[in-house]
């Protein structure tokens, strides 16, 4: 947002690459990789949320999983700026990947995650209480009586009554669970937070609340979001920022209302072309895409898209187009950017 | 006005469960024309699932209808001129009979949002294949082209051959690459989205005189979700087919639906033209509903109005009308003692609210 002040960068990511092996045979001889992650690279500032929206299977959640070494990455570097390693106190930039187990535990404190799925990710046996307090546990802060008074601060501000905090996961709806979630991803007060999905099991007048309360929580905490998500409009209202994936790489990142009003990729354009728009009287030109999503083993030479692009040159099927900031902050990897004009929404 | 097809006429349906007996449908009416789309909105649990499965009389135990009707216009073929309608009864018709059986999937089909989770074959030994694939779902054993054939030649008589070669065309329309390759593959070998794109075949190969569908796109991406909308809209040109499609997504409701029906805890809260729905709604709920929704476009930080509260137990329903705990425009001493009835309040224009009544 323009009137927002820009905060510093806490994660820069670059040039991520996780390759899975595909292995075969009695030996498992390694004959292939699926490219989940391949080559990503994006920024978010203090205090932002960055949306990261793209196809099931494009590997956003790879990417994301990938950066808090919950995946060991193949390649590429994830600076995260945190005050924990240095000696006077003053926030550094430190890469993730080079840090060793004890150091990365200390890391994680300031690095949280939401899962998409309320019931499959709180485990069924421990009460809302153990739940929240987990974290403050594992980092050995869930000690003494303050404990309780913290878990029933977190579940007031994620708006559940903390009488309710003996009871366990299944006698809450849906939208309560994922509040709970939410509590307990802001138990270690983190900076940054993964949200991997947060709304989209849920009915659209929860969603509205989940969302209104995430917004909150950022302006209280100073949170960064990292949002992943498929859900273009949410995306939007959420973010500040938006990177979209396409089979493993980001081809375009922008901020939000730029990337949704002046799209500089075709595929970005596609998929906005694709939403469905709520209002009858809306007309709206669709550009359907050719055939299938890449696949992510086998992907086409040059760039990942030009099979299903409308566009496509003979450049674009030779080459691997460069992700560049063709405008001010306004990054897109195709070869004829500079040369089409796209319709955003 | 179009021909009407299915005329449902104050459903009831009720679930007696140990706690107490839920009204998962109460008192509702709707018709759904030839040639154009029902949809049908609200949130989870508010019965619009049980609804169209009542159309196809197979709401799942414990669940009964208890009340109402749900007369099918059926086309008889006369041997003179043109074509007569024969009202059917469907609640009236034994549930594991011929008659329905006819009707359900080759007349009326369905498709169900996929459960991600299982491939259990979920069919019994004794019931008709054909009919387990297109109400059901893919059995996991078997090539997807065979089921497809078998489907397609039990409602369409026609021969193997060309039963296949519809198949392979109704894969190729629902976006699905080398067809004639992948109509030999079993469902394991498909993703998630192309199984549903197959399943959306699958309905579609019988040239049902009605489609309901219910959340078919909500798994799948918007590209593919773009392509299964085309393909139901392109259909339904070509064939007059009906289309209930219900959905929480008010995004493909304002593409797809020519008429609209809002419900809420069992009862339709409001009815009318998309148009009308979109632009004045008048049921705090619909209104409510439509402001939570973010929208693509102009950039704006303002929080998303969001409806208070929760959707109450269905055991302990609050009295008079039972939005009142949550509506912003909550009468007290009305709204917390009296019925709304069903009022019209414009043309083909309906709402259950006490604001558009005088009491």
């Amino acid at each position: 947002m323009a009137n927002k002040a820009r905060g510093d960068i806490l994660l820069d990511v670059k040039g991520l690459k996780k390759y899975f092996p595909i292995q075969r045979g009695i030996l498992r001889r390694t004959v292939g990789y699926v490219k989940a992650v391949d080559d990503v690279s994006f920024f978010v500032r203090e205090g932002e949320t960055l949306g990261l929206v793209g196809e099931s299977g494009c590997g956003k959640t790879t990417a994301a999983r990938t950066i808090i070494r919950l995946y060991e990455p193949t390649a590429g570097e994830v600076h995260f700026k945190t005050n924990r390693f240095s000696a006077d106190g003053r926030p550094k930039m430190v890469n993730l990947l080079e840090l060793d187990r004890e150091q990365m535990k200390l890391v994680r404190q300031e690095i949280a995650m939401i899962f998409q799925d309320p019931v499959g990710s709180l485990n069924p046996r421990m009460s809302v209480f153990d739940i929240v307090a987990e974290p403050l546990v594992i980092h050995g802060k869930g000690t003494g009586p303050e404990t309780e008074e913290t878990v029933i601060q977190l579940l007031e501000r994620v708006g559940l009554r903390p009488e309710h905090m003996r009871r366990y996961p299944h006698e809450f709806s849906g939208g309560q669970r994922q509040r709970i979630g939410i509590a307990r991803a802001l138990a270690l007060r983190p900076r940054l937070v993964f949200c991997d999905e947060p709304v989209s099991a849920l009915d659209v007048s929860i969603q509205a609340q989940t969302l209104n309360l995430l917004q909150d929580l950022q302006a209280d905490f100073n949170l960064a979001y990292v949002f992943v998500a498929h859900d273009l409009s949410v995306v939007q209202h959420i973010s500040d920022r938006v990177a979209v994936m396409y089979v493993g790489k980001v081809v375009e990142m922008a901020d939000a209302e730029e990337l949704y009003l002046n799209p500089l990729h075709p595929y970005t354009e596609a998929l906005l072309s694709a939403v469905p728009k709520p209002d009858p009287l809306y007309k709206s030109e669709r550009i359907l895409m050719q055939g299938d999503v890449a696949d992510p083993s086998n992907p086409p030479p040059g760039c990942y898209f030009h099979p299903r692009c409308q566009y496509a040159g003979d450049i674009c099927s030779k080459q691997t187009p460069e992700f560049r900031e063709l405008k001010p902050d306004h990054w897109v990897a195709c070869h004829r950017a500079d040369e089409l004009t796209l319709k955003g929404v | 006005m179009s021909e009407p097809l299915v005329e449902v006429k104050d459903l009831k349906v009720e679930f007696a469960v140990r706690d107490g007996i839920v009204h998962a449908v109460d008192g509702v009416s709707f018709t759904v024309y030839r040639g154009r789309t029902l949809g049908v909105i609200g949130e989870s649990g508010c019965g619009k699932s049980v609804t169209a499965k009542a159309i196809l009389h197979m709401v799942p135990k414990p669940g009964k209808i208890t009340g109402g009707e749900i007369i099918y216009y059926r086309r008889v073929r006369n041997d003179g001129a043109g074509q007569t309608t024969e009202p059917v009864n469907i609640i009236q018709l034994d549930p594991d009979g011929e008659e329905i059986r006819k009707i359900r999937g080759g007349e009326i089909a369905m498709i169900f949002q996929e459960p991600m989770s299982s491939l259990t074959p979920v069919y019994t030994a004794g019931s008709h294949i054909g009919e387990a694939v297109t109400l059901h779902r893919l059995i996991p054993v078997r090539k997807i082209g065979d089921q497809m054939v078998e489907t397609i030649q039990a409602h369409r008589g026609v021969s193997k051959q060309e039963a296949r070669e519809i198949a392979i065309e109704m894969l190729r329309r629902v976006g699905i690459p080398k067809p004639q390759q992948r109509v030999d593959s079993y469902p394991h070998q498909l993703s998630g989205g192309q199984r549903q794109r197959v399943m959306i075949a699958i309905a579609l190969s019988c040239e049902p005189a009605m489609l309901i569908a219910d959340e078919p796109t909500t798994a799948l991406d918007v590209s593919i979700e773009a392509q299964i909308l085309d393909i139901m809209r392109e259909l339904q040109e070509t064939t007059e087919m009906a289309i209930m499609f219900i959905t929480h997504n008010l995004g493909v409701i304002a593409e797809m639906a020519d008429e609209v029906c809002v419900m809420y805890m069992g009862k339709e809260v409001e009815q009318a033209s998309t148009v009308e729905i979109f632009y004045q709604p008048r049921h705090p709920y619909t209104q409510a509903l439509l402001k939570s929704i973010p929208r693509v476009g102009r950039k704006s930080r303002e929080r998303l109005a969001s409806i208070t509260g929760m959707v109450p137990d269905p055991f302990h329903l609050p009295p008079g009308c039972v939005f009142h705990p949550r509506c912003p425009d909550y009468m007290p001493g009305k709204c917390d003692h009296l019925m709304p009835s069903w009022t019209q309040v414009g043309e083909g224009h309906w709402v259950r609210c006490l604001l558009y009544e005088e009491v």
